[in-house]
């Protein structure tokens, strides 16, 4: 009886260990293979216009609506404490500090993660993974490498230009829907924001581009058993990606911002 | 130099509780094309990829040329891939790549080599397989099967190999094109002098391909000789192969309806 309902925590838990046991190798492969020759600068620059400029639409929409949503929202909580001036401040932090990055790497694992985790399951599973060993190409090398890269590159860059276009959705909602003055507006933004604030976001989008490609490339190179296994692997990647991002920004605040 | 191009011996590889492999001895000589036969779920494909390197067998030898490749390190390994041309039984082509670059991906990421001259190479193995200029441009969901298989042709060969695997090469297509595909493949081992070594469950294919023959069954060797004897090898489990016969040794575990 005791044994019974041990086994499946034991076996559980074994599987946990194991599972996260390939992850931690294969992420310690993939790096070693992101600083060692031969390298694919034509694969990493194409995967950089597949992450970045394809996701410049999604990444700008979410941002402005966040801008403007902050904008409503802090208006009717600060308006009763007459502290209006501060709404540039609130908007210009938060999305530097944390919606702009979190939610950049949040819509980037759904699109770019899931389409990673696609494409190489789909590769795994109709063997175009041996193909390239048999072809003297390292899978590591050609597939995963290259995305890695890119994604670390490409998404601070995106989450610079989605605090810009943010900032702008404050902007608009602020001068145009509750009058406020322009020239004020934006000069408590600049005045207000720290290099800190934006090094801090800067960091965050590294760190989240390195775990939506790690979780794509990883998901999609464990796929196994056709098209559901190549199902199950996106919405792994997607899930996986998406926990991971809130986990680490955690941490990430944690080593900025707490002394 | 020994005789043999590739020699396994004792191979043994299990997934899980199933022993797929049971004790594989196999001798490829070289210079010659051995087919071996077996039925579905005979452990063919696991045998190949255990020799390509692709799967990591349990127990036993594989020698390449005489050096052994079961627990080789990575970088030694990829020296050893570079013998090797593989045809995939579902071709396994790149998709999101031209077929051009397809067929001469092994020379310009594999072997370095500048990509104007490596698609020089990939259109005369194409038309070496009879697939003209045009075919190069497109893409490979917008090719038949049959064309598909010579495209994973013209990339096994591209990079003249010394041993050239087939896997199940003429699968899923009519008996014309299937004849094509075979006559190709003697044709392009011939001409390279390679070494190859198939697996297949068509006996069409292993008589006009084979030199020698082997059958695996139940993970084991059970018959090797030479292809021309296969008819008459005195081996009841291959006679009933060959013959086509539902009774024999072979018993598939199917109930009565």
């Amino acid at each position: 009886m005791v044994a019974r309902v041990l086994q499946p925590i034991g076996r559980t838990f074994l599987a946990s260990l194991e599972a996260s046991g390939r992850l931690a190798l294969f992420t310690l492969q993939s790096m070693l293979h992101c600083v060692a020759p031969p390298f694919y600068p034509r694969l990493i620059v194409k995967q950089m216009i597949e992450i970045g400029f394809y996701s410049l639409p999604v990444i700008g929409m979410t941002a402005v609506f966040t801008g403007m949503v902050l904008v409503l929202q802090t208006y009717v909580a600060v308006s009763r404490l007459n502290a209006e001036s501060t709404i540039p401040y609130v908007v210009v932090i938060s999305l530097t500090r944390e919606l702009g990055p979190v939610l950049a790497g949040l819509m980037l694992a759904g699109r770019v993660g899931a389409a990673m985790a696609a494409e190489i399951g789909t590769m795994r599973v109709t063997e175009q993974i041996d193909a390239l060993r048999t072809l003297s190409t390292n899978p590591f090398k050609y597939l995963i490498a290259p995305r890695l890269i890119a994604a670390v590159l490409v998404l601070p860059v995106l989450v610079a230009i989605a605090d810009i276009i943010g900032v702008f959705g404050g902007y608009l909602v602020s001068v145009y829907r509750l009058d406020f003055s322009p020239a004020i507006y934006l000069k408590n933004t600049v005045d207000f924001v720290e290099t800190i604030d934006i090094v801090s976001g800067l960091v965050k989008a590294a760190a989240f581009g390195f775990i939506v490609a790690l979780m794509g490339t990883y998901s999609g190179f464990q796929s196994r058993g056709g098209a559901q296994g190549v199902g199950k692997a996106t919405t792994d990647a997607v899930v996986s990606a998406s926990i991971l991002i809130l986990a680490a920004n955690f941490i990430i605040t944690g080593l900025f911002f707490t002394r | 130099m020994s005789d043999l191009k590739i020699k396994v011996r004792g191979l043994k590889k299990a997934f899980g509780p199933k022993q797929v492999l049971n004790g594989v001895d196999l001798d490829v000589p070289r210079g010659k094309s051995l087919v071996v036969i077996g039925g579905s779920g005979s452990g063919k494909s696991v045998l190949i990829k255990c020799i390509l390197g692709l799967i990591e067998p349990d127990a036993g030898s594989i020698e390449i040329d005489g050096q052994e490749v079961v627990g080789m390190k990575a970088a030694e390994r990829e020296d050893i891939m570079r013998k090797f041309g593989m045809l995939f039984q579902g071709s396994a082509l790149f998709d999101s790549l031209p077929v051009w670059e397809n067929v001469a991906f092994g020379l310009i990421a594999g072997r370095g080599m500048a990509r104007a001259a490596a698609k020089e190479v990939a259109l005369r193995k194409l038309a070496a397989v009879g697939l003209g200029p045009e075919v190069g441009e497109l893409y490979p969901a917008e090719l038949s099967g049959g064309m598909q298989k010579r495209v994973s042709l013209a990339r096994a060969i591209a990079v003249e190999p010394e041993i050239i695997f087939f896997d199940e090469p003429t699968t899923g297509l009519d008996p014309i094109m299937a004849q094509v595909i075979n006559e190709l493949i003697v044709k392009c081992v011939q001409s390279l002098g390679a070494t190859a070594l198939s697996i297949t469950h068509d006996m069409h294919s292993l008589r006009a391909i084979a030199d020698q023959a082997a059958m695996i069954y139940e993970g084991r060797i059970i018959w090797a000789g030479d292809a021309k004897t296969i008819d008459h090898s005195g081996n009841a489990h291959v006679e009933q192969f060959v013959l086509g016969r539902a009774e024999g040794p072979i018993r598939m575990p199917v109930r009565p309806l």
